[in-house]
């Protein structure tokens, strides 16, 4: 798949040298969430080279950048283009961008517009003026559940190394059956924090993705005990999943801070410090509980 | 945003509210609202909010800013497991 736009000055329409001069990253779906937006209109768009990476993750980088800006600015022309000197960037871009360096280099003012490309017409039609709706981050159920395929994508890896080794462990342990039995909850622990707690982010309890997914694995450990047998479970089988199912599920939860909208690094190092030796304890406790409770 | 929360007392983000010109680009450019101008000069207003993206310090013309900026993809700790990641929407967090 392509998801880069080659980068530079394109046109919206017919536009005049008065119109305005939109800018944005070469990622594919950047480009066309602004063009979507701008349709019908008369625009400028200057496309920065970010590698096709996207305004937010390429401001972070630092491609999408003053250098970079600067640098388009002059390689496309656009003081002869356009009579006003006058940027309109996207909010999530700035972590990059110094405006004062940027007029101060280039001779452009850099306006920081909106954080979404569909609130461009309304900003555009309201005299180019933000309202707060306009600057507020948010992280709706749909934006979190576009999250979920990629998480899943991303996990399917080790989870499928992770369940062929508990699936042998099993079989030989205790039979076909156990095996089969273990995969289940393995998975379904798996998405209680892969796919229950982004969809559930508001409702579970506590500020920490950590604790969110715990209590999702929680859940799912009490609703699978009946299902998988859990009667005929010796006490430490018992005990060792309810210790050991949670700690998957915190961990992938745990995983989704890095594509959330509000979270900040030190705080998730502060979650991992506390959360991950807990996670371990708890996987290694339940695992000695499984061996005793086959010798005992 | 209003909806979600995350921890209390760990941003590192700091204002030298000496400096400041009041030129109001700290509250342009702060996707979660952490500003407010108050007379002639920004305060910060809601300081657990912040996700240290460091779009204020990079802004702020008189340099009165500072924060321990990382985006989105929140962690060096987890670099590796992110590694592979370019995908996630125009307003997304998700990063390679
Ligand atoms: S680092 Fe980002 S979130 Fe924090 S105050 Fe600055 S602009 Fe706002
Ligand atoms: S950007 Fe800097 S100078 Fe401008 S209002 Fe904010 S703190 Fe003050």
């Amino acid at each position: 798949m392509n998801y880069i736009v080659p980068p530079g000055l394109y046109a919206f329409g017919e536009p005049t040298a008065a119109d305005p001069v939109l800018v944005t990253a070469n990622y594919k779906m950047s480009f066309d969430a602004v063009r979507r937006a701008m349709a019908g209109r008369n625009a400028w768009l200057l496309v920065l080279e970010t590698f096709g990476i996207n305004v937010w993750c390429a401001a972070g980088k630092g491609t999408f950048g003053t250098d970079e800006l600067v640098r388009r600015i002059e390689a496309s022309g656009l003081a002869r283009v356009v009579n006003h000197r006058r940027l309109l960037l996207p909010i999530l871009g700035a972590p990059g961008i110094a405006a004062h360096e940027v007029a101060a280099r280039s001779g452009f003012s850099v306006t920081y517009a909106v954080i979404r490309a569909d609130d461009l017409p309304e900003f555009l039609d309201n005299g180019m003026r933000t309202t707060p709706a306009m600057r507020e981050m948010t992280f709706t159920l749909w934006e979190r559940a576009v999250l979920v395929p990629v998480e899943l994508v991303l996990a399917l890896k080790s989870i499928a190394v992770v369940g062929a080794l508990l699936f042998l462990a099993f079989l030989l342990g205790g039979g076909m059956a156990a095996g089969s039995t273990v995969v289940l909850v393995y998975f379904g622990a798996v998405l209680a924090g892969i796919v229950a707690t982004p969809l559930l982010l508001p409702w579970l309890p506590g500020r920490s993705f950590a604790l969110k997914g715990w209590v999702a694995g929680i859940v799912w450990s009490a609703a699978c005990y009946p299902f998988a047998g859990g009667g005929d479970w010796s006490m430490t089988t018992a005990f060792a999943s309810f210790l050991a199912l949670p700690a998957v599920s915190a961990f992938y939860a745990l995983n989704l801070t890095g594509c959330s909208t509000f979270t900040s690094r030190s705080g998730v190092r502060k979650e991992m410090r506390l959360a991950l030796p807990l996670m371990g304890v708890a996987l290694v406790v339940g695992a000695i509980l499984l061996l005793a409770g086959r010798f005992l | 945003m209003k909806r979600f929360r995350y921890l209390k007392n760990v941003t590192t983000l700091e204002l030298e509210p000496a400096g400041c010109i009041g030129c109001g680009r700290c509250v342009e450019v702060c996707p979660h609202q952490v500003f407010e101008i108050a007379g002639k000069r920004a305060l910060i207003a809601d300081r657990d909010a912040c996700m240290e993206c460091g779009a204020c310090a990079r802004n702020c013309p008189v340099g009165v800013i500072r924060v321990d900026a990382g985006v989105g993809c929140a962690t060096g700790l987890i670099n590796e497991w992110l590694r592979e990641r370019k995908l996630g929407g125009a307003g997304g967090g998700c990063c390679s």
